[in-house]
């Protein structure tokens, strides 16, 4: 009988549900508004140096977008997992391997492109991730090795593989050793869709696995699969799913959502294969597909504010000085409130000492 | 433990324990409702009613689980408040849960003296135990790791444990529920001996024969309201029966076996191996269900249930793919979707969490396994409005009390959803349905509707195979009779052939033993 108790609140309410990622964000403004005080800013003008200033230009809802379309494409597939309790941590090691395949192809064909390169890069982008995610798949059906050690892990045998390369490999005969490939022939990037602005055709894929996740989701025999198996697993057993089949496809799907992101970095904004090209796509889309509850429409939006997190921490850096890290602390304080909230919303708190008799 | 019952008449004692107008509300529903209950010093009190009609709700704020939001209780004629469960063990109140709570890996002493409040050196307590249990005839050895102990003594150790206390008032909720006929009876005994020293028993069980047998009152509630009291004994179980529900019982008649069929289902040689070391491996399992008949497997729980369950629904693959026959066509290695193909449906003994999936709605509980022989799925789409359809039908065609194909699976009763469960694997027009206890927790009428379902689906020709704990229900239901002990089955016998007695002597392992109709080989079970 501890002072502070959670007591079950029988059923949670849907419009809560739906109302704790708002609630979630003006609880972080609010920290936000707090922390810049105690650091001796004005608070808000930082706020708006970090949330406003950077989508009042077009350049600046075009970096939004630019942002948002890896996490999108890394998010979908992780929710698509999630739901059937495949805890695919590896995104971030998935996107690298899209880009080292994607990447690949269009160093390999380089002065000898065509219309048929960026196709290939996006089908080669898709299998190296694939592929990436099929290690933890196969380890955990044979071995029953937990996926989210083996996923993470992998991470950074992919980052530490895309180092050999762009300092063996992939660099640049020209490039005076610098650790970077080439830049990209314009077969092999991506055509703008917006012009002042980086938005690339990237987008559209990143809307297409919205609608295509919705879809499996909500309307297909293996999405309802991916359900059972997530809510009840002997349910999913009685019925006669195979188990092992939905960790294979999510896994799959996932990792070739991601190596489809990573070659869109490389063949939109970047340009080249270099040593960093992802500031964390991979992680922050786990925060993404939690923000927006595993649906596809929720982490559209999700991955437009995780987006703005990202472009608003370089703005109040350049704006105000502020530190690197205050990206990291608005992301971290998100989720911290969103699974705060969550837990209230099942839980009502309860202080003092259980009376004796009720 | 002086017998105050011999020496007093009952009237000059105030009673035990006396309940007044208790109320207990839930959110959203009304689980006692101005309940009085009296019970005197030395009686065997029953108490009576559906599921959900409030008893768990009354027994849990006699023992202090729960509190009542009004109401007065008086123990031994002084007003009271249980606070707690250890409050209620001072007053001299006991109770043997449904669930047992032991450790499987430490002794019966030391299971014991965790669940005492003054439990004194291990020693000392042994030599108690010891003493409890040989003067109420419970034979049970202290230094026994739990692991061993079959259920039944199981239970022993949970009675024992509430006898060291001097408990006034016992309360037993379902003890009889995993025992074989031969073990209730010993209980029985020692419960009479209890009584006939003073302490009173409030007995719950939805055994109606056995509350004839061993209760002098019956209180009967009906949706959280004292609806009745009476002798028991003065009634028949139909009579009770129709009590609880407030409406005429239908017990389904079964018809006189025609010709059997052919074999729908053939099991040879099924042997299984578990890595589980808690798992009981079936031994050499034969059997066969032909189209038109039920046959009822008899067992005390964890006997190898589970484990046939899951070799027959493919939920466990066999290496053997000839040991599992279904339609002349060998199914050891195929799962549980190409079983359901070949004609089979099942119903799972656990309803909630695998026959249903609880967040789920109806109509998507009905597309679980559904899908397999209607045509719910079509080009990896779901057809939500025929899945809709077919919630709608298993609902109006079973009688299921639900807020329409939107309900989710877990805010049905635990009959109700039962009953749509059955529904959705009959409505399947299955050549063979395997059921594991179909009417288990499930009220009087439910439980007869389930029962006709069943035997009609075997008159239209197809299989059933019931494997159940309850031995009457196995009567009612079955042509013929196997019962599973430590994984072997027994050869059938045609029901009209055998009686509860020597069912109940191999539900106890007597296997290939001669029959004694007397039961006293029971005590070396």
């Amino acid at each position: 009988m501890s002072f502070i108790r959670l007591e079950p609140r029988g059923q949670a309410s849907k419009t809560m549900v739906y109302a704790t990622p708002l609630l979630a964000v003006a609880l972080t403004l609010l920290s936000g508004f707090i922390l810049f005080l105690a650091m001796g800013f004005d608070p808000l003008k930082a706020l708006y140096s970090f949330f406003v200033a950077p989508v009042t230009s077009v350049r600046g809802l075009g970096e939004l977008v630019v942002k948002a379309t890896p996490l999108v494409l890394c998010a979908v597939g992780l929710a698509i997992g999630f739901r059937a309790n495949v805890w695919n941590i590896g995104a971030e090691g998935q996107l690298t391997l899209g880009a080292i395949t994607g990447g690949g192809l269009a160093l390999a064909f380089y002065g000898e492109g065509g219309w048929w390169l960026l196709p290939l890069m996006v089908i080669g982008g898709a299998i190296g991730g694939a592929v990436w995610a099929a290690v933890p798949a196969y380890l955990r059906l044979r071995f029953n090795a937990s996926e989210i050690l083996t996923s993470l892990m992998l991470n950074y045998v992919a980052l530490l593989l895309l180092n050999y390369l762009v300092h063996g490999p992939y660099r640049d005969p020209d490039g005076f050793a610098f650790p970077e490939s080439r830049l990209f022939e314009a077969d092999a990037v991506l055509p703008i869709l917006w012009s002042g602005t980086r938005v690339h055709l990237g987008a559209l894929f990143a809307l297409a696995a919205v609608a295509g996740g919705w879809l499996l989701i909500a309307r297909t025999f293996i999405g309802f699969q991916i359900k059972v198996i997530g809510l009840t697993p002997a349910a999913a057993g009685y019925a006669g799913f195979d188990q092992k089949r939905i960790v294979w496809l999510t896994l799959l799907l996932s990792g070739a959502l991601a190596g489809i992101a990573g070659m869109g970095e490389i063949a939109g904004p970047i340009g080249q294969v270099t040593a960093s090209i992802s500031p964390g796509y991979g992680y922050t889309a786990i925060i993404v597909a939690f923000l927006g509850r595993l649906h596809p429409v929720g982490i559209l939006l999700a991955a437009l504010l995780m987006a703005l997190s990202f472009i608003g921490g370089e703005a109040a850096q350049i704006a105000m000085g502020l530190p690197k890290a205050i990206t990291g602390v608005f992301q971290g304080m998100l989720l911290f409130f969103l699974l705060a909230s969550d837990v209230l919303i099942r839980y009502r708190v309860r202080f003092g000492v259980r009376r004796a008799a009720a | 433990m002086p017998s105050h019952a011999e020496t007093f008449p009952p009237v000059a004692l105030p009673p035990r324990l006396e309940l007044r107008g208790i109320t207990k509300r839930f959110p959203g529903c009304l689980a006692n409702d101005h309940v009085d209950l009296v019970l005197q010093p030395g009686e065997i009190h029953a108490l009576l009613g559906e599921n959900g009609a409030g008893k768990s709700t009354l027994v849990k704020m006699i023992y202090g689980v729960l509190h009542p939001d009004s109401g007065t209780m008086l123990w031994q004629g002084a007003e009271t408040t249980v606070p707690d469960p250890a409050g209620a063990r001072r007053l001299g109140i006991g109770m043997v849960f449904q669930h047992f709570s032991l450790f499987d890996t430490l002794t019966v002493t030391e299971n014991i003296a965790l669940g005492l409040d003054n439990a004194g050196p291990m020693d000392q307590l042994a030599g108690r135990i010891r003493e409890v249990s040989e003067r109420y005839g419970l034979a049970l050895d202290p230094g026994r790791h739990v692991f061993h102990l079959s259920v039944g003594e199981r239970q022993r150790v949970e009675i024992v444990r509430c006898l060291l206390q001097d408990p006034k008032l016992l309360i037993m909720d379902e003890p009889t529920s995993v025992l074989t006929p031969q073990e209730a009876a010993k209980l029985f005994e020692t419960l009479r001996v209890l009584a006939a020293e003073g302490c009173t028993i409030l007995y719950i069980s939805h055994k109606l024969e056995e509350i004839r047998a061993l209760c002098s009152r019956a209180t009967v509630l009906r949706a959280g309201k004292v609806v009745g009291a009476t002798d028991p004994r003065q009634e028949t179980a139909r009579s009770l029966a129709e009590m609880m529900m407030g409406a005429e019982l239908s017990t389904p008649e079964r018809p006189p076996q025609g010709a059997a069929g052919a074999a729908r289902l053939t099991v040879r040689h099924l042997s299984t191996t578990s890595d589980n070391p808690f798992a009981t491996n079936l031994k050499d399992v034969n059997f066969e269900v032909r189209a038109g008949e039920i046959l009822g497997i008899a067992g005390v729980a964890g006997n190898g249930q589970a484990e046939l369950m899951a070799a027959l629904s493919g939920e466990a693959l066999l290496a053997d793919t000839g040991a599992v026959v279904i339609e002349g066509r060998s199914a050891g290695h195929l799962g549980p979707r190409a079983r359901r193909a070949l004609g089979l449906a099942f119903v799972p003994e656990e309803r909630l969490g695998r026959g249903a999936v609880p967040e789920l709605s109806l109509s998507e509980n009905a597309l679980l396994s559904g899908y397999a022989r209607k045509p719910l799925v079509r080009g990896g789409m779901v057809h939500f409005a025929r899945a809709r359809a077919y919630a709608e039908t298993i609902i109006r065609g079973f009688n299921v009390v639900a807020h329409g194909h939107r309900a989710e699976a877990r805010s049905l009763s635990g009959g109700n959803l039962q009953k749509f469960i059955i529904g959705r694997e009959i409505l399947q027009k299955p050549k063979l349905l395997v059921v594991g206890q179909p009417t288990w927790g499930v009220d009087a009428g439910a439980a007869a509707a389930i029962h006709k379902a069943l035997i009609d689906l075997a008159r239209s020709g197809a299989a059933v195979l019931v494997i159940s704990q309850d031995l009457d229900e196995l009567f009612v239901l079955s042509d013929r009779i196997s019962v599973l002990f430590h994984g072997r089955l027994s050869d059938s016998r045609p029901t009209h052939e055998t009686t509860v007695e020597r069912i109940g002597l191999l539900m106890g392992g007597l296997f290939g033993t001669p029959p004694d109709e007397d039961g006293e080989i029971t005590r070396a079970v």
